[in-house]
């Protein structure tokens, strides 16, 4: 799935992107001995959250903390490991890719049951499968399953899918959105149902309590299939901004929350901090770019772009905005995944060459007042990005006074996100914008580059059309063969190399904290919350007493 | 009258921060040691020092610098909406005192709808929803603060309809423009002119905490709100963002408020001391 | 006085209805609608499922007709229901929000009042002498003190450096197993700060005004009689100057619903208090139309009560205007 980071990025950073790449952790030594204390029942963890969410029906929420709370309450069939690199069984226990993946069998685990006492079965993901279809249903994540050609239900753990044509993404696609109980929902309009509300799951927490934009609250699941969660209880506070979190977050009124750059350099490396908190960080699932609109001319050269993205100093940006918490980026694949070419050189910071390049492209300063011109035009235009996020605003205005000494006149704009969209992301009337994408799991990036996807509202905005791209697109998304696609995707990374449709800027690095009482924490590339049901609070350092 | 505004040393004051804000504004390019916009990415977050008297931003530009640029912001967004709301006010209390009837009650409905209205709520919709440049601040704050003005001018517009010169003006066939414009309005000028001042104090706060929330005058162009907003995300790191530029909004209002008090307290007939 | 009632809410009528108004037209004139931040920059949401989204929200039908048929509604008690995803009906959501905003502003207004009122008294029997230039002074500086940053500043003193009082929400995590006491204790200390700030920069407007107010009626020809009489200047003060000089803080009380509410929004927003100031500003940003206007228009209906109340009160003072 791809949806693109919008107002605020660390929350969403933080909700399930994880990713591969050297994780690192910022606790000494010594408190991880101590992780030999063993697991004990009981205490309750608290979120901080920036958004409420808007419904827990996980097909129907659109926004990061409703999937975020979901998550907790439902599970889907597979769920990539820790190393983000293969599926796992879940709900599914076993399944057989057929006929170069255009059929799927799955088997169902036998065991599981909601948490009303009811039996889960393949009946219950019929169900989703046809419910997510219907075009009634106000989702926006029925594209994945609109390819598939059959669903056949074998028995109540077994079900067969046959696909138009083998669709790569598609086993991860099974996850936890089509997973709902047909008991209760059958016959009921899933839109208003009040089920969004007071969901019955069979994750590894059940649904406690919701006080609209203030609290969340789960407890465990005793009959989770995976064993029952340590933590008794789990609570989300809504708490708009992430001063006043990082405020809470020192007077024990949370225990985990995404830091911001600043705060993880700056404000968290005193010893009272070392010794009641632990700070972790990994390369996050996202990348921030800068697009141009491949339908004005100017930009239509690809010295242009070349010259731009010599230009910039992304290191420096990084630096400044980051605190150095992140990389450049050269390419849509995160880095240290194996996707990433990773033979590919950087694209410098090399004024003289982009002046070089811009002067190629027929752009030299003709009147002598600075700014580049070519037929009496000088070359000026505005860089849009969205309001409410803070880094992408320092980053367009960074990069506008280092396009500035290239002889580039260039002025920052800031919209309203969804003006922005509307008045000029969906009407093409913008020249360059700032913005960013958060990936998904599965290297296919169809809806991105595409020259199919130009229309109205779609994600190829630019407009960047390319016959091989195409090409090796399709291909890539329609193989269940990794090396070939390994192949594919490293090839689209060169075209998209020497053509610089935009310039990728940084990937930046996620940097939750963590109060220290909690134990079982295990650092990999999916992050620390995938195995999060498993973590656990000693005897005698619970905090919270949880009565019935 | 100028000897009685010097009585008042509190009124004096006033009139002195309003001149000297002027001047910074006015003479920004030449005060300000260095350019707004210039950032380095090696000194983000710096405090006070030698080169950067008030310490440096998020990304290493100078925060006295940019206060001195963020004057001219409030002070412009101050005038403009002023002078919208005043316009606005005047020519809506004009006709209204001048044609009374179903004008005047027509109009003095609108005031009053106005009036119960939570303005905030209606520039806070507008600005989230049109582009929010530094024009748009203006003129919706303008929009939504000319009614006091209004009843100001109708109400004198008013009380000279009755006199006799006027009743002599309208029978001798004068045009009633030239009456408001010519009569009515010089007399009405002096409470307008003391609501005007008041009038920019409220503006550069509401601009402030516009800019504050993020939907006011948006960076890169400096405006003390908008400084204030990075003040709240370094909280405890970079103290020198919060107090500044809340001192800077603080000692400004506080200038025209005084001075516009303290012309009140002059201008006003009714108010004579004992 | 049953017929001056009847006559001022009959008044209310066109007022709400040219509130409505305006609130529509806002709203109307917004580019962009709800839907886009829902389905946008999503490759999951195609086409379809927008225009299917707009048909269920009503956005496809022409202005006019969704006034109309909002007006209907309204005029019957349906605010509608919220366009975010939660779909939960906008009048259950106000009414959620409301006592919370109003208990913020009813405690406001009572302190303003109560710190204001002897403030502007002294300062009026001692105009113009140095402790009442010290007294200006520093009413001054309250009045142009920029909410957020000394909400802002308290937050850092008092929640930061001296952790005496909690800085967000309105409760604490473990509320519900409080006693009646304690939850009455907890939420006190939550709203201390936002009360405190909010009183302390309201506060020097009111003050301000009651001592002009004071000064006026100190010049009228019964003070001057009453004091001829013989009658101490206390009881000058209290038992004949103060009745006549509360009339227009009354008034100005009435006034300055509106503003409050709106000062709310900031408040409640920096301090994550749950009430409608914050809801509003969640809901513009958002894009939820039916709960912005329904915030208007309740907002509309309670400063008009209001006003009323402060009307009806000013002519329970002013035995002058009983008899007319």
């Amino acid at each position: 799935m791809l949806e693109c980071v919008g107002a605020v990025a660390i929350a969403a950073l933080l909700a399930g992107c994880g990713s591969p790449g050297a994780p690192v952790s910022d606790s000494p030594p010594a408190q991880r001995a101590d992780a030999q204390l063993p697991p004990a029942r009981g205490d309750a963890i608290v979120f901080g959250t920036i958004g409420d969410a808007s419904t827990l029906i996980p097909m129907l929420g659109s926004d990061s903390a409703s999937h975020e709370y979901a998550g907790n309450i439902f599970d889907g069939l597979v769920e990539y490991d820790k190393t983000l690199s293969t599926l796992e069984p879940r709900l599914a226990e076993s399944w057989d890719v057929e006929d170069g993946g255009q059929k799927i069998t799955f088997h169902l685990r036998r065991d599981v049951k909601w948490t009303d006492g009811q039996p889960f079965t393949a009946r219950d993901v019929e169900f989703g499968f046809h419910l997510i279809r219907d075009p009634a249903t106000l989702t926006s994540y029925s594209e994945d399953y609109k390819q598939v050609q059959s669903f056949e239900l074998l028995d109540d753990h077994n079900f067969r899918v046959v696909y138009e044509k083998p669709f790569a993404p598609a086993l991860a696609s099974w996850g936890s959105m089509v997973v709902l109980p047909r008991h209760l929902l059958e016959g009921k309009n899933i839109n208003e149902s009040d089920f969004g509300r007071h969901p019955v799951g069979l994750g590894p927490h059940k649904f406690e309590g919701w006080e609209r934009n203030r609290l969340f609250t789960l407890r465990s699941n005793p009959e989770y299939y995976r064993g029952r969660p340590w933590i008794e209880r789990v609570v989300y506070r809504v708490i708009p901004d992430q001063a006043t979190q990082f405020l809470e977050l020192k007077s024990g009124g949370l225990d985990m929350m995404g830091l911001t750059p600043l705060q993880f350099s700056r404000q968290t490396s005193s010893p009272a901090f070392a010794q009641s908190f632990r700070k972790y960080r990994y390369v996050s699932n996202a990348y921030t770019y800068m697009g141009y609109n491949l339908a004005d001319e100017r930009f239509a050269d690809v010295r242009v772009r070349r010259a731009f993205s010599h230009a910039v100093n992304k290191q420096e940006i990084v630096d400044a905005v980051l605190f150095g918490l992140g990389t450049p980026a050269e390419g849509p694949y995160r880095p240290g995944t194996r996707w990433v070419n990773d033979k590919l050189p950087s694209y410098d910071y090399d004024p003289a060459k982009a002046r070089e390049l811009l002067a190629e492209a027929g752009w030299k300063d003709s009147d002598g007042d600075g700014i580049v011109d070519r037929n009496g035009m000088p070359f000026s235009f505005k860089i849009l990005t969205n309001q409410g996020n803070d880094q992408r605003l320092k980053t367009a205005t960074m990069i506008q006074k280092r396009l500035r000494d290239i002889g580039v006149d260039a002025q920052v704009r800031v919209l309203e996100w969804s003006a922005f969209l509307n008045n000029f992301v969906d009407t093409r009337r913008f020249e360059v914008i700032v913005l960013g994408w958060s990936l998904s799991l599965d290297p296919d990036q169809y809806d991105i580059w595409h020259s199919s996807k130009t229309g109205y509202k779609q994600f190829n905005f630019i407009g960047y059309k390319n016959a091989q791209v195409d090409e090796l697109l399709e291909r890539g998304r329609r193989t269940f063969d990794e090396a070939e696609r390994k192949r594919i995707y490293d090839l689209i990374q060169e075209i998209l190399y020497e053509e610089q449709p935009y310039t990728f800027l940084y990937v930046p690095v996620a940097t939750p904290i963590l109060a220290a009482r909690f134990r079982g924490i295990e650092e990999a590339p999916a992050g620390i919350s995938w195995n999060f049901p498993f973590w656990y609070v000693p005897k005698g350092e619970q905090k919270y007493v949880i009565t019935r | 009258m100028i000897r009685r505004l010097m009585a008042n040393p509190l009124t004096v004051a006033g009139g002195i921060i309003v001149a000297v804000l002027f001047l910074i504004a006015i003479l920004a390019p030449v005060l300000s040691p260095w350019d707004p916009n210039d950032f380095d990415a090696r000194r983000v977050l710096e405090g006070p020092s030698a080169a950067h008297l008030l310490g440096t931003d998020g990304l290493g530009r100078d925060v006295l610098s940019r206060m001195i640029y963020g004057a001219r912001v409030s002070l412009m967004v101050g005038f403009v909406a002023v002078g919208i709301a005043t316009a606005i006010g005047m020519s809506l209390g004009a006709f209204a005192g001048f044609f009374g009837g179903i004008i005047d009650a027509v109009i003095m409905r609108f005031v009053d709808v106005m009036l119960n209205f939570p303005t905030v709520f209606l520039i806070l919709s507008v600005i989230a929803y049109l582009d929010a440049s530094i024009w748009n601040i203006m003129v919706v704050i303008g929009l939504t603060s000319w009614m006091g003005v209004c009843r100001l001018v109708r109400a004198e517009v008013m009380s000279l309809r009755e006199r006799d010169f006027m009743i002599a003006a309208v029978a001798l066939g004068l045009k009633p423009s030239r009456i408001i414009l010519r009569h009515a309005l010089p007399n009405a000028m002096a409470p307008v002119f003391v609501s005007a001042i008041l009038g920019v104090a409220g503006a550069i706060l509401v601009e402030s905490a516009l800019s504050f929330l993020g939907i006011g005058v948006q960076p890169p162009t400096a405006s003390w709100g908008n400084i204030l907003t990075e003040g709240k995300d370094t909280l405890g790191v970079a103290w020198w963002l919060s107090v500044c530029p809340g001192l800077a909004i603080l000692v400004t209002v506080l200038g025209y408020n005084l001075l516009g008090e303290g012309l009140r307290d002059v201008l006003d007939p009714r108010l004579k001391a004992r | 006085m049953l017929s001056y009632l009847a006559k001022r809410l009959a008044g209310f009528i066109p007022m709400l209805l040219g509130i409505s108004f305006v609130s529509f037209m806002v709203i109307a004139l917004a580019p962009g609608n709800p839907v886009d931040l829902m389905t946008d920059l999503n490759p999951k949401a195609s086409p379809e499922a927008r225009v299917k989204l707009e048909q269920y929200y009503g956005l496809d039908k022409p202005l006019y007709v969704q006034y109309g048929l909002w007006l209907g509604r309204i005029a019957r008690g349906d605010l509608g229901v919220s366009f975010s995803r939660d779909r939960r009906p906008v009048l259950d959501k106000v009414l959620e929000a409301l006592p919370i905003t109003l208990m913020l502003n009813v405690i406001e207004l009572i302190l303003i009042v109560a710190m204001a009122i002897p403030i502007g008294i002294y300062s009026a029997a001692r105009a113009y002498s140095l402790l009442d230039r010290i007294v200006t002074v520093f009413v001054f500086i309250g009045f142009a003190m920029p909410g957020f940053w000394v909400a802002l500043l308290g937050m850092i003193a008092f929640g930061e450096m001296l952790n005496w009082l909690p800085i967000s929400g309105l409760t604490s995590l473990d509320y519900e197993s409080f006693s009646t006491l304690g939850k009455i204790k907890d939420i006190a200390s939550h709203l201390i700060l936002p009360i405190g700030i909010g009183a302390l920069t309201g506060l020097a407007g009111m003050s301000r005004f009651v001592r002009s107010s004071m000064l006026e009626v100190l010049r009228q020809d019964y003070v001057q009689t009453a004091r001829a009489k013989g009658l101490s200047e206390r009881v000058v003060l209290m038992r004949h100057a103060l009745r006549n000089a509360l009339l227009p803080v009354v008034t100005l009380l009435g006034l300055s619903l509106p503003g409050l509410i709106g000062g709310a929004v900031i408040g409640e927003t920096i301090f994550a208090i749950p009430g409608m100031g914050r809801l509003f500003y969640t809901s513009v940003l958002g894009r939820d139309y039916p709960v912005v206007m329904g915030i208007m228009m309740s907002t509309a209906v309670l400063t008009l009560v209001g006003s009323l109340l402060a009307d009806l009160l000013y002519v329970a003072i002013d035995p002058r205007m009983r008899k007319s």
